[in-house]
């Protein structure tokens, strides 16, 4: 199980310094950033898919999440980045986390050299790629190019003055708030259930949370 | 993205020769800017740390470090030379990519947050659009960092912390940013040097948090101070660290430098939390002082166009500059002495009241700001104009 992770992070390593290279030779500080955030995406997803740990597959999500959030802010999007870091990355990945780890992990479901075969080509894949989409996509550094400034007024402006969207903007902000009531009505533990469950207690929390560590701990 | 001139790029500018490629200059002025983030994330953390001993030594009527140093000013440097040399434990159970990983991402975090702090109205390392926007979604990193640590550990101690810093910080969040959306509705940017330099009125007593511009700012201040503690995990909400309980929390396995980390980070989301908060609704820059300082120079900026075309440095504006940069230090100082006076004088809460706390009463009252705040608006631009 070492031997073939190891290889796949070696390759990884070698494609992400090639498209660094490539990125920095070709387009200057734009390239190399691009590369950096490509290679985030492109690596993260790729871990996510083939790390053995389901908890490990989810934190490698801050990487593809993050580089997309350093793509949007490459093309302009400060507004979108920056969404895209405060909703994915702090609410959405905190709760997928919340509820990864709140579930007990079944190592034998996704052993690494089960997937052993793809790993090796995607590997040389990844760098093929990195490098190439670094190295042929052309940078034209012109003001015509160049990302517009998206000031904070013009999206609120764009959002909310115009009529077309305040309708859907609104109407999704009320079928959101009715989900969440909804939801919340669903959970909530009534009195009649409270009293059905008194005599079948449900498993204290830190004996899930031991049996949980335990299995981790047999996993290295 | 960048709506000023970065006074370290331009300052590169004047003196590098022409040679020198445009990637090569703004790599170096990025990596300047990382130094000093850095240098302020820790000598923020040092001075802090010995802040705090003395803080809590003088409520509790002692004196706090006092051997080390005159009055002890050399404890903390002491105890991090000592955090440097100490050995590098990492449990055999763990998770040790991730163990070492988790440090590393609730600093990188921090510092990402840190880049939008202006030090001076000129002197700043990235001048975003949206500023609060992105400290706000930079800091929000640091729970995943601290999750990770929880979970890499494999100790029941840090599992329980980490589920506490994500329950907490989820919940905390809404109210925090909510609450300042007031003092954003009232300014109309999330631009920190903008915010502040629409409060230099009055001599520089034109704050957010002043009746006249906003009724609804100050209870909102008020909300943006509970739900900064949280954020910080300051008590009364420091639970994913209770010691009492939990040992200490998301961090019982770590040691050494990888535990001070975890201190840098505390220590500078204290630093930022209060600087947000001393720019939304304390004047940020301006004080009597700063408005003093701008009467007196000819020109304010720093950076300005020079006769034969491009930028130049105009060192004659330092004294505004650098009255403006203590003014907000010291504002932002006295955030931190205000975290440090409450923790060492209300007793933790449960979590079970930290969640009512925030969903419960803060979500709603922070949601009635900025309903108030936004008809205010409404009725000061369209009915008094």
């Amino acid at each position: 199980m070492k031997a073939p992770s190891t290889i796949f992070y070696a390759l990884l390593g070698l494609g992400s310094l090639a498209g660094l290279a490539l990125g920095l030779a070709s387009a200057g500080t734009h390239g190399l950033l691009f590369a950096l955030f490509t290679i985030l995406v492109v690596g993260g997803s790729l871990m996510c898919v083939f790390e053995p740990s389901v908890v490990r597959s989810a934190f490698c999500l801050v990487g593809t999440f993050g580089g997309t959030a350093g793509l949007f802010l490459l093309l302009g999007a400060d507004f979108l980045a920056m969404s895209q870091l405060l909703i994915y990355v702090g609410g959405i990945l905190a709760l997928l986390l919340f509820g990864v780890m709140l579930t007990p992990p079944d190592l034998s479901e996704r052993r690494l050299p089960r997937v052993l075969g793809g790993l090796a080509a995607v590997g040389v894949i990844v760098a093929f790629f990195v490098g190439k989409v670094a190295g042929v996509a052309r940078w034209v550094q012109t003001p015509q190019l160049k990302a517009p400034v998206s000031r904070t007024e013009e999206i609120g402006v764009g959002f909310l003055a115009a009529n077309e969207y305040m309708i859907a903007f609104e109407l999704a902000a009320v079928v959101l708030t009715v989900a969440l009531v909804a939801a919340v009505y669903i959970a909530r533990r009534r009195k009649e259930d409270l009293t059905e469950n008194e005599d079948r207690p449900s498993e204290p929390f830190a004996a899930q949370v031991s049996q949980v560590s335990q299995a981790h701990a047999e996993s290295h | 993205m960048q709506s000023g001139s970065n006074v370290f790029l331009e300052g590169l500018r004047q003196f590098a020769p022409e040679a020198v490629p445009g990637w090569a200059l703004m790599l170096t002025a990025a990596g300047i800017g990382v130094a000093i983030v850095m240098g302020l994330v820790s000598v923020n953390a040092i001075f802090s740390v010995w802040l705090e001993r003395k803080v809590s030594g003088h409520i509790q009527c002692r004196y706090g470090p006092m051997y080390v140093g005159w009055h002890g000013w050399l404890q903390s440097i002491a105890d991090g030379v000592k955090l440097l040399l100490k050995e590098d434990m990492i449990p055999a159970g763990a998770d040790r990519a991730m163990f070492m990983l988790a440090p590393a991402l609730v600093l990188a975090s921090i510092l990402g947050a840190m880049a939008a702090f202006p030090l001076m109205p000129d002197v700043f390392f990235a001048d975003l659009d949206l500023g609060l926007f992105a400290i706000l979604a930079f800091s929000s990193l640091t729970t995943i960092g601290v999750v990770m640590a929880g979970w890499a550990s494999n100790s029941k101690w840090t599992i329980f912390g980490a589920m506490r810093e994500a329950a907490q910080v989820v919940a905390y969040e809404i109210p925090l940013g909510v609450a300042l959306l007031v003092p954003v509705m009232v300014a109309g940017t999330f631009n920190l040097r903008e915010a502040s330099a629409l409060q230099s009125g009055m001599w520089g007593m034109d704050w957010f948090v002043m009746p006249w511009n906003n009724p609804f700012v100050l209870p909102a201040a008020v909300l943006f101070l509970v739900a900064a503690l949280a954020e910080t995990k300051r008590a009364p909400f420091d639970l994913p660290e209770a010691e009492s309980e939990l040992v200490a929390g998301f961090m019982t396995e770590y040691s050494g430098i990888r535990w001070s980390f975890f201190f840098m980070e505390e220590y500078a989301a204290m630093f930022l939390m209060s600087a947000v908060g001393a720019v939304f609704f304390f004047g940020g820059f301006e004080s009597p002082l700063t408005a003093l300082a701008a009467r007196l120079v000819e020109d304010p900026r720093l950076i300005v166009p020079a006769a034969e075309g491009g930028m130049r440095l105009n060192l004659g504006s330092l004294p505004y500059q650098l009255a403006a940069g203590t003014t907000l230090l010291l504002k932002t100082f006295a955030g931190i002495f205000l975290m440090m006076w409450l923790r060492w004088t209300l007793p933790r809460i449960r979590i079970d009241q930290v969640m009512t706390m925030g969903y419960k009463y803060l979500t709603p009252l922070a949601l009635l700001c900025v309903l108030g705040a936004g008809i205010w608006e409404a009725i000061r631009h369209s009915w008094l104009r």
